[in-house]
């Protein structure tokens, strides 16, 4: 296969990578969002995606799931190529989505809502250590779960796809909106579920909060990835990703 | 014997019979076309025919292959619901991308072709098919005599309705179904094959409908026709009870068959009618319906 190639192509690609992106091009309806992204992530690494509004971050996460209407170039999870299969058939290979907009269910309560997305694999956490993890889920587990509150709805949409055996999460602004002792809290998450094993992509905005959980950061400009900044060197590249995000 | 408002109590229980039992159709159809409406958006309007398809294929496999009223409940429906995936995979499956409208008009189309030809082999004067002796007779409560087997269309009917809303609200396959209602991209990510639900939940509506028409089958004649009149007041009661709402069509199925039973007691000139009128108040007052969500 084309593995060994692809992955020594060029510095700064990681051997062996468990998500290998390569000149992804993905169009929503008509319009052209992704032109030629290129990204590696490595198992058991927690990278984000930083980039301003409509830089085709969340696009990306799209276009991984599936879920992106038209989709070009290659998109390699632990080896197999994913980027023609349908979204069902790329989360049975362990990859799970938090989408931006939470996706949580009126209909179902907040235990259906966690119990929802089938177990794929072995390796998924427990009910009992997702309840550990977010204690709020439990007390509010008959409630229905769009009756929760924003912070509580975002930490349902993480923890119900943790306990599916997926390996790589693909978290879309899991901090958006939501008050700073939450995002407090959503960070020591992600940090326990780095600590767990799992690898992940997160797209933010916030790159304080992104540099308080993440390995890398990749920063992603009209379509396409235009630097990547390892997270022991963000202090020396402020001025350049201040440029980037135009904060 | 008392009387009420000059009704012998006869007459009054003998019209609420009458109009739990057209209740019990009307909540069953109702209920098929809310899960099917629920998750494929589509309004499906060959439910008459197919209801009309259930009595027929109980008539066919008493006349042709000699099985009888109790087998007959469950392979008719089966039988019909299986017709129905077909119907889905060949032809409904290409409409969910565009609007409400289409599916509408096909599956108009196909009622109008299925009874169309049933009424060129089958004639319109309705064929025979006997109560099963098991459940013929009836009861005398007193104030009234009941038909032992319009009782069993009330018993089975609820059994149904009731089941089919315990499977949706109360089940994790039920949760699939209403998770997939609102946002099927979603329930598709988690890795659950969603048009296979959807195809599964087209087949299971329309099985009702075959249901309902065993049901039906001894009671009214099996007449290519039955369903094109029975749907029309069907329709009216999901407009009142509200799209989507499963509970909501139940309840307004029973509810507005007694309403109708009361109507044809006191005032029979508006029976026909009734529902009609009740159906323009509510849209009047809350076009969502009594049981249906705004938006």
């Amino acid at each position: 296969m084309s593995d060994a190639m692809a992955q020594t192509e060029r510095p700064g690609r990681t051997a062996g990578a468990m998500l290998a992106v390569r000149d992804l091009n993905g169009w929503y309806g008509e319009s052209h969002v992704l032109h030629g992204i290129e990204f590696d992530v490595a198992e058991g690494e927690v990278v984000t995606l930083l980039g301003r509004n409509g830089a085709g971050k969340t696009s990306t996460l799209l276009a991984i799931m599936g879920i992106l209407g038209k989709r070009e170039g290659s998109i390699r999870f632990q080896g197999a190529e994913i980027v023609g299969m349908q979204p069902r058939q790329i989360a049975r290979l362990g990859i799970a989505l938090c989408p931006e907009e939470r996706g949580i269910f009126a209909s179902l309560s907040v235990e259906e809502n966690l119990m929802l997305p089938p177990r794929i694999r072995e390796g998924g956490l427990s009910v009992d250590r997702i309840h550990e993890l977010f204690p709020n889920l439990k007390e509010r587990r008959r409630s229905q779960g769009t009756k929760l509150s924003g912070g509580e709805q975002q930490m349902l949409a993480i923890a119900r796809i943790l306990r599916t055996g997926a390996r790589l999460l693909l978290l879309d602004e899991p901090t958006e909106g939501l008050a700073p002792v939450i995002v407090q809290q959503i960070g020591r998450t992600i940090l326990a579920l780095k600590q767990e094993g799992f690898t992940i992509v997160l797209v933010e905005q916030n790159f304080r909060f992104a540099a308080s959980v993440a390995d890398r950061h990749y920063v992603v400009e009209q379509g396409k990835v235009a630097d990547m900044i390892p997270n022991s060197e963000l202090d020396a590249n402020i001025d350049k990703l201040h440029a980037y995000l135009g904060v | 014997m008392f009387e009420l408002l000059g009704v012998p109590p006869q007459v009054l229980m003998g019209q609420l019979l009458l109009g739990l039992i057209n209740g019990s159709f009307y909540a069953v159809l109702s209920l098929g076309l809310a899960v099917i409406f629920g998750l494929l958006n589509i309004i499906n309007f060959a439910h008459g025919a197919q209801y009309m398809m259930g009595a027929f294929a109980a008539w066919m496999l008493l006349t042709y292959v000699g099985v009888g009223y109790w087998p007959a409940l469950i392979v008719a429906p089966l039988v019909v619901g299986a017709i129905g995936i077909v119907l889905e995979r060949l032809m409904l499956a290409r409409l969910y991308h565009l609007d409400h409208l289409y599916g509408l008009l096909l599956t108009f189309g196909l009622a109008l072709i299925i009874q169309g030809l049933f009424r060129n082999y089958y004639g319109i004067s309705g064929l025979p098919y006997q109560i099963p002796a098991s459940l013929s007779g009836g009861y005398n409560l007193g104030f009234m005599f009941l038909p032992t087997y319009r009782g069993w269309v009330v018993v089975a009917s609820v059994i149904v309705c009731f089941a089919t809303w315990f499977i949706i609200e109360k089940t994790k396959l039920g949760a699939y179904l209403r998770a997939a209602t609102e946002n099927p991209v979603l329930v598709g990510a988690f890795g659950i094959n969603v048009p296979r639900m959807i195809t599964l939940t087209y087949g299971f509506g329309v099985a009702l409908a075959g249901f309902a028409g065993v049901l039906a089958a001894p009671i009214y004649s099996v007449n290519p026709n039955m369903g094109a009149d029975l749907i029309i007041v069907v329709f009216a009661v999901v407009v009142i009870g509200g799209m989507g709402s499963i509970m909501g069509a139940i309840l307004t199925g029973y509810g507005l068959g007694l309403v109708e039973g009361l109507t044809r007691v006191f005032y029979p000139e508006g029976s026909a009618v009734v529902i009609f009128v009740i159906m323009a108040i509510v849209l009047l007052f809350r076009p969502e319906g009594l049981f249906g969500r705004a938006g």
